[in-house]
């Protein structure tokens, strides 16, 4: 495994100072209390787009930069440090990441530049129950002429509600695996409809409903009935994604527990000084440099095509999980009374470490994948 | 030619040597030989060391005039891959004892010219075995409280005392010790690091019978033993700091512990599989087992994946990472987990101590677990460890040295 280049060190370092600066975690509580539909402040997406953040998985020849996953997981890192809330990794990772994968060369061309240049926000929309399990889709495709009539509900789709298009699966024969297909949808197409979902990390997903959503041929995504494996390598590459976004905000929750730990007196005595909780904080330190390294693995796997993506995303997303959900908890527990209140943000960061946690597959999920991968 | 294109060259290189050198009759028997080895094979054994000396590998990165290859330490993890991928070893660390890991790494810090010359040559080929003479009865984690004493005596030190926990004692040629040598000091500042040579009359040993009925360690006595003064490593009354360094190089080389003893192991979820069978999908039958077996997978992958990481970044700095504390518990946790979840799976074929009921693999097991026990309590324990990434690493206060 290769250290982070110097590239990729000094876009940590601008991605670092930008979040810190312009998109800090008071903007995302501002963001919160202002009831805001879409979830996300408007300038601080246009921000990223900018940057060109929205094209580091795109090619250039489509209008990004072709930087790969590591680079764009040292940016998710940083903005998972802040809780800064955009469609960046629905759109911009998952999105771009079904189109590169999945696309001929028509749609590359139609969509890659637009999810680059923001006016497309394409999301993928696979879950249907409360468990992930995409092949169980139940969502039919029923052929209709030369295309297809889409009916089924999706359930937890990122961005939902913002989304202008989505990467829809679904069902159009045989069962599990086999007969799934994956399908571009307008978000303004006739019969698809969408409803909010008020989750309690206060960011954007939507329950949408296709009602015989009529879908040309040119918009199968990949091969019709093989959908799945793509499905996989998509989803691989969210779950590696969505990783880092972990890795960031376990980081911070870290890193505000250690200071906390250093200037907290009690007892005459800064709290840190007791064994029980420099023990703790050691532990978690462990879990944290152990779990960095999983992420960034996955993450450079993907870049280098390897043959171990799959075992290496199952493996981030499980040990970056229990990393996650252990710090969060203790970023409550060691901070005290404090911890409890709204006003402090250890909450924000509580509740936004259980959405990522149970989104595309959860540590359970993952444990299973792997083990299945390794032959038991 | 590019860095990777002259370590592929040299891959091809290293194969080819030891494709010529290493004998076929020591194939997979990187643990040394079994007592009922013949005479051929013994022979073959020290053939294959002394070809392995002469070539420098014993100890690849030190400098040739030290009786290493003066290679870099990519170019040996290459020697290190193509051995492991033919079932051949290198047995010169152990054979060492604590000279290749240890006392020697320290040696090329804080040694003289002349004591370089006179000890690294023999570490590294494999000749002289060195033990450690650190603990002792009333100085297990708390190692500065060490009383063993060493008076000044002319040209050499006089040492009176008892050390534990030699690994080896009973069977080394040269000691590397800490011992008091100004008693009126702070407890830290009045240590020095002293070499001495075992076969002498004022040094004697014990072996310890441990919980495994293996006996690798052995209580040492100093009455009145010798060490020369220019055998002392490090300035008079800074062996403190020497020590920290050497311990740093202990955890390195016990963070990269598991399974390198070349030949090919069946992998864990296999003996899962043969023990616990498998439901219709394929599926670990037993649902429990199954979460932890991954679990400790996942551990051990982590770990694999971190030692690279940190190696990584380490390439081309000096010190040792800041984070190679972390992978001495981590390593720990792995090694003793793996052995209590095959005792598990193996269930009451787990839990065998001699005799034809049992198979090889059953009983190595019993003695890995037992054995394993230890591991969290040497080279500074699991708390001990705790105790430095919070203070050193982390920037906690100090919570435990009072005075």
């Amino acid at each position: 495994m290769a250290a982070l280049t110097e590239e990729q060190s000094m876009i940590r370092d601008q991605a670092k100072s930008w979040v810190t600066e312009q998109a800090p975690v008071q903007k995302f509580r501002e963001m919160r209390d202002s009831g805001i539909e879409s979830k996300y402040t408007p300038d601080t997406w246009q921000a990223m787009i900018e940057m060109g953040w929205t094209g580091i998985v795109v090619p250039e020849q489509y209008g990004g930069s072709g930087l790969g996953y590591l680079t764009f997981g040292v940016i998710l890192e940083e903005v998972g440090r802040q809780l800064t809330a955009s469609p960046l990794f629905a759109s911009a990772l998952v999105g771009a990441s079904a189109v590169l994968l999945g696309g001929n060369e028509d749609q590359k061309q139609a969509i890659l530049p637009r999810i680059v240049d923001g006016s497309v926000i394409l999301t993928l929309a696979v879950d249907e129950s409360p468990r992930h399990s995409p092949s169980k889709t139940a969502l039919v495709a029923e052929k209709s002429g030369s295309g297809f009539k889409l009916t089924g509900n999706k359930t937890f789709v990122h961005e939902g509600m913002t989304a202008t298009d989505y990467v829809v699966a679904a069902r159009t024969s045989g069962e599990g695996e086999d007969g799934i297909t994956l399908f571009l949808v307008s978000a303004s197409a006739d019969g698809v409809s969408r409803e909010a979902v008020t989750t309690f990390d206060s960011r954007g997903y939507a329950n949408v409903h296709f009602d015989g959503v009529a879908v040309n041929e040119s918009e199968v995504l990949g091969t019709v009935d093989q959908g799945y494996p793509l499905l996989e390598v998509i989803l691989d590459r969210a779950r590696a994604g969505l990783g880092a976004e972990m890795l960031g905000t376990a980081a911070q929750s870290f890193d505000m527990t250690l200071e906390y730990l250093k200037t907290r007196v009690q007892f005459g005595q800064v709290i840190g000084s007791f064994q029980a909780l420099g023990h703790r904080a050691a532990g978690l330190f462990g879990q944290m440099e152990l779990s960095r390294s999983c992420v960034e693995a996955a993450l450079q796997a993907i870049d280098d095509d390897a043959d171990n993506v799959p075992k290496l995303c199952a493996l981030s997303k499980a040990r970056v999980g229990d990393f996650l959900h252990e710090m969060s908890n203790q970023l409550i527990q060691i901070h005290g009374g404090i911890g409890m209140t709204d006003e402090f943000d250890a909450g924000l960061y509580l509740k936004r470490a259980r959405l990522l946690e149970t989104s595309f597959g959860n540590r359970a999920f993952h444990r299973d994948r792997y083990a299945r991968l390794l032959g038991f | 030619m590019s860095q990777q294109a002259a370590l592929e060259e040299f891959r091809a290189s290293t194969k080819a040597w030891l494709e010529e050198n290493f004998p076929k009759s020591l194939v997979g028997r990187a643990m040394g030989l079994e007592g009922d080895a013949d005479e051929s094979t013994k022979a073959d054994f020290e053939l294959w060391r002394q070809r392995l000396a002469d070539k420098g590998w014993g100890a690849p990165t030190w400098a040739v005039e030290f009786g290493g290859a003066g290679i870099s330490h990519p170019e040996a993890k290459v020697i290190g891959q193509e051995m492991g991928k033919m079932g051949a070893f290198n047995p010169i660390p152990m054979m060492a004892g604590m000279g290749v890991t240890m006392v020697g790494p320290t040696l090329l810090e804080y040694g003289t010219d002349e004591q370089k010359a006179k000890h690294l040559r023999g570490m590294a080929s494999g000749e002289t075995r060195w033990c450690l003479g650190l603990s002792e009865p009333g100085a297990g984690s708390d190692l500065a409280s060490l009383i063993t004493k060493a008076e000044d005596d002319g040209d050499t030190f006089k040492l009176n005392g008892q050390k534990t926990w030699t690994s080896g004692a009973d069977i080394s040629q040269w000691c590397g010790a800490l011992v008091r040598t100004d008693s009126n000091a702070k407890k830290r500042d009045g240590i020095s690091f002293v070499m001495l040579p075992m076969d002498q009359e004022g040094v004697s040993t014990k072996p310890i019978r441990l919980i495994s009925g293996a006996s690798p360690f052995c209580d040492t006595f100093f009455d009145d033993a010798r060490a020369e003064k220019s055998d002392l490593l490090g300035p008079l009354n800074e062996g403190w700091s020497v020590v920290k360094r050497l311990l740093q190089h202990e955890r390195q080389s016990q963070t990269q512990a598991s399974g390198s003893g070349g030949g090919k192991k069946t992998p864990f979820q296999q003996i899962a599989k043969d023990y616990v069978g498998v439901d219709e999908t394929g599926a670990l039958a037993d649902g429990d087992l199954r979460v932890r077996l991954t679990n400790h997978l996942m551990d051990s992958e982590a770990h694999g994946l971190t030692v690279s990481r940190i190696t990584a970044e380490a390439r081309g700095k000096v010190e040792v990472s800041a984070a190679a504390s972390i992978l001495k518990n981590s390593a720990t946790k792995i090694a003793q987990g793996k052995a209590e979840l095959t005792m598990e799976l193996m269930g009451s074929q787990g839990v065998g101590w001699e005799g034809d009921n049992y198979t090889k693999q059953e009983i190595d097991n019993v003695k890995d677990w037992l054995w394993g026990k230890a591991i969290s309590i040497y080279g500074g324990s699991f708390e001990v460890q705790n105790n430095i990434i919070s203070k050193n690493i982390l920037g906690l206060p100090e919570n435990t040295q009072k005075g």
